[in-house]
């Protein structure tokens, strides 16, 4: 089966006289990466605020798995199964970096105030449960070594795998990741390279990125949508959007 | 020893006694700006509250012929702290609650109308006079020379230090240690960020005042023991010293509440021992100035980082 993961149509933003977003619509399929690209101010990133509940679309429907989740809130969403992280690291700086992979669980550790206290055995067993999987996803961004840093000290690589695995161990269907190369070397991008595709292939969910770095985004997407001006400009296979003559123009200028 | 510096000493001991009741409200102060942003000026009244309450809880319970004074200061405290949190957790479910998100100016003119109002509803319940209560805990242990000067430690002062340091331990236990402080400690890193994390962050905004309040009310049951003494106004004076002990720590960091509270209720004492006690809340808030001036994230506080 090929059930539509993330069904996005024609979704428009405005604010005020402003139209930010018009009529864009996108498909995710299970275990697929698929990129939003467009040059600056494009209206990327709205998009994205859209998807995750930062805002509420003026028009469009955003289905997961068929549902609506368009209107809904942020951490709604989330808990959907929809989680993402942001152009900026937003990690709890002060706290360690396995203490960001428990807060991630928090939710899942749905034990009373008092079973905390005492420590009961149902709660115990629970909070090892939630150390095992945020040992393993630490193990898999290679940063277990570092469970015990804080997570301010960490490398700027470091901490964006930090922020995948802190999304990961809230186990999600689809992760959207805003700019993950951002600000990274040659050598950190193709770490990040390797850790999207194994996402997708050895824990088999699906990622919606948006990135200005060419590279990586032809080298591991399955599927491109091309945005400008808020406004759809191409879909398709990386060779057929690199390819296209209204992409070209629109990353270079007319001729 | 000589006298001067046994008088010193005996200072010391007295400011750090009403330092540490300091500590104990500031914290309130410290936590909920650290966590939203906004200063819970109602804060310094859910202190004169518990103090009420362990006024009325004790002379109640001597009036029932109860006579184990350990028992009897145990029930006030539970009832001070159990009280106390209701309030702290209604004034934000009724005044802060529904303006979150709005302009920062709005909760803090709710704060000080929250203020005003519990002010005068316990004016109204309980009368505007002083309510005395006599001396529960009496005696005390002194060294030095008895002809000369003597440094005396009552034992009103040593259960301030004990249960200070005792509520002090406990509440860095569950910051540091729990699932529930953890989730405190990423509210107060990020609260939107904890939100999208699933974390129910109303829950935990409102258990941060459930502790700020709890803490409270040990200051308001120490401290009424202590002066022997409650009016409705004491909340206002003691609330004002703990926000500048907040601030003189570093408004956000628990550590900096604690150390500020310390430093102010010394300063004040010092001040006492040398000038005239009226001299005492000048050179205390001069010396807050001083330290703004110079450092104005204050002692322990990271400065603010201006967010684009």
């Amino acid at each position: 089966m090929s059930q539509l993961l993330l069904d996005v149509k024609n979704l428009t933003m405005r604010f005020g006289g402003l139209v930010a977003v018009n009529g864009v619509s996108l498909e995710v399929k299970d275990k697929e990466i698929v990129s939003v690209i467009g040059p600056n101010g494009a209206g990327k990133t709205t998009v994205f605020n859209c998807l995750s509940g930062f805002y509420i679309p003026t028009e469009g429907s955003v289905m997961l798995r068929g549902e609506q989740i368009a209107g809904l809130k942020d951490y709604q969403i989330s808990r959907k199964g929809l989680v993402r992280t942001f152009q900026h690291v937003r990690l709890f700086a002060k706290m360690t970096v396995i203490e960001n992979m428990l807060v991630a669980q928090h939710r899942h550790l749905n034990t009373g105030l008092l079973s905390g206290l005492l420590k009961t055995p149902d709660y115990k067993r629970k909070e090892s449960e939630a150390m095992d999987r945020a040992a393993y996803w630490l193990k898999e961004v290679g940063l277990l070594e570092f469970a015990n840093r804080e997570a301010g000290n960490l490398s700027y690589g470091q901490q964006r795998r930090l922020e995948i695995a802190r999304c990961m161990v809230t186990q999600p269907e689809l992760l959207m990741l805003d700019e993950p190369a951002a600000g990274l070397n040659p050598n950190e991008t193709k770490e990040l390279d390797e850790l999207i595709i194994k996402l997708r292939d050895e824990h088999e969910i699906s990622i919606l990125l948006i990135e200005h770095d060419m590279g990586l985004v032809m080298g591991i997407s399955d599927r491109i949508y091309v945005i400008a001006q808020g406004t759809p400009l191409a879909n398709g296979l990386p060779e057929e959007v690199k390819n296209h003559p209204d992409v070209i123009k629109a990353y270079l200028g007319e001729e | 020893m000589s006298e001067f510096s046994l008088y010193l000493l005996q200072q010391l001991i007295n400011g750090l006694t009403i330092g540490s009741t300091y500590a104990l409200i500031a914290i309130g102060y410290t936590m909920v700006y650290g966590i939203i942003g906004m200063i819970n000026f109602a804060h310094g009244e859910i202190y004169m509250i518990g103090s009420y309450v362990t006024f009325i809880v004790i002379a109640g319970l001597l009036g029932m012929g109860m006579v184990s004074l350990p028992i009897i200061l145990i029930i006030a405290l539970v009832v001070a702290i159990f009280i106390a949190s209701t309030y702290g957790w209604t004034v934000e479910r009724v005044a802060y609650r529904p303006l979150r998100g709005s302009n920062r100016l709005i909760p803090l003119i709710s704060a000080i109308g929250m203020s005003i109002f519990l002010q005068n509803f316990v004016v109204l319940a309980q009368g505007s006079r002083d309510v005395a209560l006599p001396p529960q805990i009496t005696g005390g242990w002194s060294f030095g020379d008895p002809s000369n000067f003597e440094v005396s430690v009552s034992y009103m002062q040593m259960m301030i230090f004990a249960a200070t340091f005792v509520t002090m331990t406990v509440l860095t236990l569950f910051i540091s240690r729990s699932r529930m402080g953890r989730a405190c400690r990423a509210c107060s890193e990020d609260l939107g960020m904890t939100n999208l994390l699933g974390i129910d962050t109303n829950k935990i905004i409102a258990l941060t005042f459930i502790i700020g309040a709890a803490l409270a009310a040990v200051a308001g049951l120490l401290l009424g023991l202590y002066y022997g003494v409650v009016n409705p106004f004491i909340g206002f004076i003691a609330g004002l010293k703990a926000f500048t002990a907040a601030v003189l720590g570093g408004i956000g960091s628990i550590p900096g509440a604690v150390l500020g509270g310390l430093l102010l209720g010394v300063t004040e004492a010092m001040t006492a021992a040398f000038f005239p006690a009226e001299y005492k809340d000048v050179v205390a808030f001069s010396l807050l100035v001083l330290i703004l001036l110079v450092r104005p994230s204050g002692l322990l506080g990271k400065p603010e980082v201006e967010k684009v």
